[in-house]
């Protein structure tokens, strides 16, 4: 299958000193950020930061476009909160309740939406997560309309009142820059190695001996996981789960928030979903402006814009380097 | 009335949701009909077809209620309106990314809907206008004997296989159509013959559009005119494209009509599942049949 122009993400994502830099800059601030800015506004951007972070994987890596993750996100948000509530569980145990059946779900999407390619891809994934939002509008536990409200955030492991903003705050970063870590080691193990090859020449992968299948499932089921570890998170954060989290609209969200910031770089997803996530507090009181401010940014990103602001940021900085331009999908 | 239970279902009912079903696979004909010409050409899924879809309906109602245009004038107006939007929509946004990976056109089709929705829903909010221009001659009913059949909706059903069949007309048995798939196999040998396939393209996408309007326009007096009615309906067209596969146009329109049925039957016998019946279909021709009934492997 041809694939998504994807820039190299070692440039950004090496192990230069410029980059140990940065991140410990970057860590710093996300430490210090709570004392500057509203720490909800904070907590909705890593949620949504680590949900773009496991599509990318999938997008990224695999060359697969999903367009059906809310269903992950906001199925396992719905589990989440329904044990938490409902059965009285503690947090951590909803965020792995919610995860588990993530993984489970995105295990038998993957499996049947592998067995199509390209926009098929796309059009069975979507499908299918229209058929979860389905199942959410209509099942009693799910309360329809209204959504499950008022999600106690507990007590994490009987310690920590997660009540307070502020604890609840690092809490959300330490699972974020756990997972961003285990997704940076995805990409960079021997197995993120092959899904790349998939991505760049499937049949070649296949001639040399790779079970495609099963790498592309393995990859499907992880994205899907993570993506309901956010949800889970997310439901935790606004005390909430509600049809939003499993509407088409949340799927083209995270789209629109890997494209933004730069479909197959590590750091891209991050800086998409800050971007949006602020732009939407800002737009909040326009309504469905944002809609239509959402569809001109797919737009002009599609024609103009198609590494994003991260993928754009490392093309300059290799230009500046004199290093060759990555044209065609350049990859090392 | 004479009546014949039927597993327990008087057949009223299951007549009732088996014209309701006809009517919504009609619908799924012609949209997945439209998206595989598209596809066939442009090689892109295009996800503004609900939109395009919507403002066909939307079309009609501003004519009835600003230029006072009626059901007829506005069944070939409306169409031809959208289609020219559609082309203007080609030429401005779609043929830039024509060298592109598919999943672009998914996604630049993707932010035209949200576009054309999210304006619409700022004008018109959610809820919807009824459109009551339906012309007498397709007002009232008949009675069948089993049950009664409303004018309007056997008129829609009919009017979907005319159009179903003028387009497979059109593009399997004229000179055109013989173009058009040419073009279709291979564009750039039907260039050096001479033909103007850029021109072509643009005018299929409009072509493409305007069989999307025109069911808009037929569905405005059934359903609601609402900015959200094409983004309800295009995600269960794709599944039903995914089923049929699109290779064939007798396919598209055979699983269109198929699927509707089967759900109206759903709703019959197991209302619960009526509004996720054609996913889980789609999910066991995936099983049984990956590349689609009539679909060439992908």
């Amino acid at each position: 299958m041809s694939s998504v122009n994807i820039p190299a993400p070692t440039a950004v994502a090496g192990t230069s000193n410029l980059t140990r830099v940065g991140l410990v800059a970057l860590l710093v601030l996300a430490i210090a950020a709570p004392f500057g800015l509203y720490p909800i506004f904070l907590m909705k951007a890593l949620c949504f930061a680590l949900f773009a972070s496991a599509f990318n994987l999938l997008l990224g890596y695999g060359g697969l476009l999903s367009f059906g993750h809310a269903a992950f996100f906001g199925g396992a948000a719905y589990i989440a909160a329904h044990v938490v509530k409902v059965l009285g569980w503690p947090p951590e145990l909803g965020l792995i309740a919610g995860t588990a059946v993530a993984a489970i779900m995105g295990a038998a999407f993957g499996w049947l939406a592998i067995r199509r390619q390209g926009i098929y891809f796309a059009m069975v994934t979507l499908a299918l997560a229209q058929m979860i939002y389905f199942v959410a509008l209509e099942a009693k536990f799910t309360h329809g309309e209204d959504g499950i409200q008022a999600v106690p955030r507990g007590k994490l492991l009987g310690l920590l009142d997660l009540s307070d903003t502020f604890t609840m705050y690092y809490f959300v970063l330490v699972i974020f820059i756990a997972v961003f870590w285990l997704i940076y080691r995805t990409i960079h193990s021997p197995f993120g190695q092959v899904l790349k090859a998939i991505r760049e020449n499937e049949p070649r992968a296949i001639s040399l001996g790779y079970r495609v299948d099963h790498y592309k499932l393995l990859a499907f089921t992880l994205s899907a996981s993570l993506a309901g570890l956010a949800g889970s998170l997310k439901a935790l954060v606004f005390q909430l789960a509600s049809l939003t989290d499993v509407d088409w609209r949340m799927s083209g969200q995270v789209v629109l928030m890997t494209l933004v910031g730069g479909v197959g770089t590590v750091f891209g997803p991050l800086v998409g979903a800050f971007i949006l996530v602020t732009m939407e507090n800002y737009l909040a009181q326009f309504g469905s402006w944002v809609t239509v401010i959402q569809g001109v940014i797919f737009v002009v990103c599609v024609l103009t814009f198609r590494k994003g602001v991260v993928g754009e940021i490392a093309e300059m900085v290799r230009r500046a380097r004199g290093e060759r331009p990555s044209g065609g999908g350049g990859h090392h | 009335m004479y009546v014949i239970p039927l597993l327990g279902i008087p057949p009223q009912v299951l007549f009732g949701q088996l014209l309701l079903g006809l009517i919504n696979g009609a619908f799924y004909a012609m949209l997945s009909l439209g998206l595989a010409v598209i596809f066939g050409l442009l090689n892109i899924i295009n996800f503004a077809h609900g939109a395009l879809y919507m403002m066909g309906a939307f079309g009609a109602w501003l004519m009835l209620e600003y230029l006072g245009i009626g059901y007829w004038p506005a069944l070939i107006l409306s169409p031809i309106v959208v289609g020219a939007f559609g082309v203007l929509l080609e030429k401005a946004f779609l043929h830039r990314i024509y060298k592109l990976d598919h999943l672009y056109g998914l996604l630049l089709t993707f932010g035209m809907a949200l576009i054309i929705e999210g304006l619409f829903r700022n004008y018109y909010g959610v809820s919807g206008q009824a459109y009551d221009a339906v012309p007498d001659l397709l007002k009232g009913g008949n009675n069948l004997g089993f049950m009664f059949l409303p004018t309007y909706r056997g008129w829609v059903v009919a009017a979907s296989l005319i159009i179903c069949f003028g387009t497979w007309f059109a593009i399997e048995r004229t000179k055109l159509g013989s173009y058009l798939r040419a073009a279709t196999e291979n564009p750039k040998l039907v260039q050096a013959f001479g033909i103007n396939v850029p021109r072509m393209i643009t005018l299929t996408y409009g072509f493409g559009v305007a069989l999307a309007a025109m069911a808009g326009v037929l569905a405005a007096p059934i359903y609601h005119v609402s900015p959200l009615m094409g983004s309800d309906i295009i995600i269960v067209v794709f599944a039903v494209v995914v089923i049929g596969g699109m290779g064939s146009i007798v396919g598209a329109v055979i699983s269109g009509f198929g699927l509707g049925i089967i759900e109206g039957m759903t709703k019959v016998f197991y209302p619960e599942a009526s509004n996720t019946v054609i996913f889980v279909v789609m999910a066991i021709v995936l099983l049984v049949k990956p590349a689609g009934l009539f679909g060439k492997a992908a």
